[in-house]
């Protein structure tokens, strides 16, 4: 069954995410693959787009993903289980919230997740770079494409963008633009 | 005994409005965390500031210092941190109905408008420029990847330790590929275990 597959999966990622929305790339990426929600294409789309729209990154790709796989009650029951670990956590927490901050569990728990956290973005950079880079596979005659060479560049421009705190929206459309300008010209 | 004298249709009526105040007041968070949650773009972290703006500045149920409390939790509880900040703000102002107000408050706009894209993409998707386009984006969002990694790598403690549980964690997850549920798990574990085992010695040094 498709839905509590969804919102069972969609739980877990809420229960278990720290960090905001890129930590939880590494996992969609994970869950979508073994269901065979998703192509890995599809997911960067779906970031993208979630990036250049309102809302939380998190919020926007569980609602992407439920949509694509159950339509509109998928889109309900995936965005209610990525919601609901952190809001039932959250209710708990308001009531003893000094306790919490200064409980030594938590402080030494962080302590661990934190650096966890900065391996799966890694990791999602890694898996994302390989799709930007070689769509059609790992393969070493992409290195004489110019296009390879060309995303190489706008890669290369945007970091230093987003490095210099350019909002991601603009960095986005300018990308957009010049995707279209490259596509048209090497007649992609 | 007869100085507050309060008959059951007086009590009724305070109930009444004690009641209207509190739906007042968690429509109010409603409409507030949907105006938030429609001038957000990206993550958690920037809606922070509008947070600040809406709950402490304008409407002022928190005060400025409240923000940081609410960061530091919504950072070290699960899940996305603009729920987290949402939910505490709405508990904190109007209780569990509060909550449940703003949560869903910051929800609603994300929900309908990645509705709305996704009925369109497909339509969109065979335009070929739509497609140059996206080939673009993709590498902006790498590069946007790349920004959040050096934010969090910045963020954790410069120990060998936490180089260790980076690096095993970001092989475990890229190359051998498994669930990062358990990667989170084994990492919190072991920062649980390894702060108890460092203040056992110092306080075996103290003595």
């Amino acid at each position: 069954m498709v839905l509590i597959d969804l919102f069972l999966t969609f739980l877990k990622i809420g229960a278990f995410t720290f960090g905001g929305g890129y930590a939880m790339i590494a996992m969609i990426q994970y869950e979508a693959e073994q269901h065979g929600w998703l192509t890995q294409t599809e997911l960067v789309d779906f970031v993208a787009l979630s990036e250049s729209t309102p809302g939380p990154l998190a919020i926007n790709m569980a609602t992407f993903v439920g949509i694509r796989t159950g339509g509109i009650p998928g889109a309900i029951i995936a965005t209610l289980g990525i919601v609901l670990p952190s809001f039932i956590v959250i209710l708990i927490i308001a009531k003893c919230y000094e306790k919490f901050r200064k409980s030594r569990v938590v402080g030494g728990v962080m302590a661990g997740l934190k650096p966890a956290v900065v391996g799966l973005i890694g990791a999602a950079f890694i898996s994302v770079a390989g799709t930007v880079f070689f769509p059609a596979g790992l393969d070493v005659s992409a290195f004489s494409a110019v296009s390879f060479w060309v995303f190489i560049a706008l890669f290369a421009l945007t970091t230093v963008l987003a490095f210099k705190k350019v909002h991601p929206i603009l960095i986005i459309l300018l990308s957009a633009i010049v995707g279209i300008a490259a596509g048209y010209a090497l007649g992609l | 005994m007869s100085t507050a004298k309060v008959t059951p249709a007086e009590s009724m009526v305070v109930g009444i409005t004690e009641m209207g105040e509190k739906v007042r007041k968690s429509l109010d968070l409603f409409l507030t965390f949907m105006k938030i949650g429609t001038f957000t773009f990206g993550g958690g972290y920037a809606m922070i500031p509008l947070i600040q703006k809406e709950i402490c500045d304008n409407k002022k149920w928190l005060k400025e210092q409240d923000i940081a409390e609410i960061v530091a939790i919504s950072e070290s509880t699960p899940g996305p941190i603009a729920i987290n900040a949402a939910t505490f703000v709405g508990q904190r102002v109007s209780g569990f109905a509060g909550a449940c107000a703003a949560t869903l408050g910051v929800v609603l706009p994300s929900f309908l408008i990645i509705s709305l894209i996704s009925l369109i993409l497909n339509e969109f998707q065979s335009i070929k420029a739509v497609q140059y386009a996206f080939m673009g984006i993709r590498a902006a969002v790498l590069a946007l990847i790349l920004k959040a990694l050096w934010m969090m790598f910045r963020a954790t403690k410069k120990k060998a330790v936490s180089y260790v549980l980076m690096g095993a964690s970001f092989i475990l997850t890229a190359f051998i590929k498994i669930d990062a549920v358990f990667v989170i798990i084994g990492c919190g574990l072991f920062g649980l275990i390894w702060s108890l085992l460092t203040r056992k010695e110092q306080s075996n040094g103290t003595d």
